[in-house]
């Protein structure tokens, strides 16, 4: 089978890197599935989780917070701000974020507060649902 | 001749200064690891992030951003990256001087300039002898994530996306190795020298969306990141800086015991010599 190395980079280091058999990610304007062999493509990302197929079958999950997917046909290397693979989330953190995010939204306070709790928010459940599974 | 119990006193006191930095510097010397582990991690994001916006940059031409070009300078901003607390040698005195030196070469008035100060050494020094600080960062953790700067790069990329500024340059120590640290000046903005980090990377994209809307988000984050790695270089720098200096500390530390320690001994010598000349001298008279 074909495969394409795949690496996801964050600014405390490299989280992932593999030969896979497809890539699926979610872009600000909409999801793409990518392939070996796939014209060289770059996309912003939304806060979303990774889906990743390995070359032996099996499924890996990776949480972004945002970022940049850059495709060439050999490679594909996805930056973000900060990823998690499933197994490797704190869930007791992700939770108390949330909670606070949702603290934080109810309380109505300015507007610059109000969409960094969301992006929070966001970013917690994402963290959440990738670690629990549910995508 | 110093009295006997003085000098001893002078050891003491001496030996427990010892102490102290060279526990410090073995403190320092742990931070400088995590710092230099830190900042070589991040190098392969940094360089993945300088190969898409130089591609980008390269394989569209047509495309033009605010943050890509450059245009005549009326004010300049400055970042300086220093250290929250003293006792790193010349650390912060070295990128004092280097920014206060271009200062004056640059401008002549302090209305063509604004400072952004990381440091509580560098915050004080700039504020207290009147210059433009707009915006300053202190307290930071020894070992900082990007969130903590986030705010002021995101302050000091706004500005100069708005105008308030035309060039942005930051200045920060460059960590060579454990004794050799360098004062760095890198221009932020406009990004000019776009060379992709690893070579012979030529390839024409497909955007998604756009061009324009990928430059749109993906330059200010990487200027962004170019603060953060600066800040990370600076932090590894600052603790080595700290270690040598502590270092040097206890070495002088041992010296001044020696010597205080020889002279200590060549003082109780000669009293113990007096003493006797004493008994025998008065031995000597009863006869």
């Amino acid at each position: 089978m074909k495969t394409v190395q795949v690496n996801i980079v964050t600014p405390d280091g490299p989280v992932y890197d593999s030969e896979v058999a497809m890539v699926i990610a979610k872009t600000v304007s909409g999801e793409i599935g990518v392939l070996p062999g796939h014209i060289p493509l770059v996309a912003p990302l939304d806060i979303s989780a990774i889906k990743i197929k390995e070359a032996d079958g099996s499924n890996n999950v990776v949480a972004v917070s945002g970022g940049f997917i850059e495709v060439r046909p050999e490679k594909i290397s996805i930056l973000a701000p900060a990823a998690e693979v499933a197994e490797t989330i704190d869930i007791a953190r992700a939770k108390a974020a949330k909670k606070r995010a949702e603290e934080r939204l109810q309380s109505k306070s300015d507007d610059i507060d109000f969409k960094r709790a969301e992006l929070a928010l966001k970013r917690a459940i994402n963290r959440i649902n990738v670690h629990e599974g549910n995508i | 001749m110093a009295n006997l119990r003085d000098i001893k006193k002078r050891i003491t006191s001496t030996q427990k200064t010892g102490h102290i930095t060279k526990a410090m510097e073995m403190v320092s010397a742990s931070k400088k690891t995590r710092a230099e582990q830190n900042a070589k991690a991040y190098v392969p994001y940094m360089n993945k992030v300088q190969d898409v916006v130089a591609s980008i940059a390269a394989g569209a031409s047509d495309v033009s951003h605010p943050m890509l070009t450059t245009r005549p300078v009326k004010k300049t901003g400055y970042i300086i990256i220093g250290s929250d607390r003293g006792l790193a040698g010349a650390y912060n005195a070295n990128l004092i001087r280097a920014l206060t030196h271009t200062i004056n070469e640059r401008h002549k008035s302090k209305d063509e300039y604004v400072i952004f100060t990381i440091g509580r050494v560098t915050t004080e020094y700039f504020k207290k002898r009147g210059h433009n600080v707009i915006d300053s960062v202190v307290g930071l953790p020894d070992q900082p994530s990007f969130s903590h700067v986030k705010q002021i790069a995101r302050k000091a990329v706004g500005m100069f996306a708005d105008g308030t500024f035309d060039e942005l340059y930051m200045y920060y120590n460059h960590y060579i190795s454990v004794i050799s640290q360098e004062v760095t000046e890198k221009k932020v903005l406009p990004i000019t020298d776009l060379a992709p980090a690893t070579e012979g990377l030529q390839a024409t994209y497909e955007f998604e969306p756009s061009a324009e809307a990928i430059l749109e988000t993906l330059l200010p984050q990487y200027a962004e990141s170019l603060i953060y790695g600066a800040l990370l270089d600076g932090k590894a720098s600052e603790h080595a800086a700290r270690m040598t200096a502590m270092k040097a500390a206890t070495d002088n530390a041992n010296e001044i015991i020696r010597t205080l320690t020889l002279e200590y001994n060549r003082a109780r010598q000669a009293s113990i010599t007096q003493e006797i000349t004493e008994i025998i001298g008065g031995a000597n008279a009863i006869q």
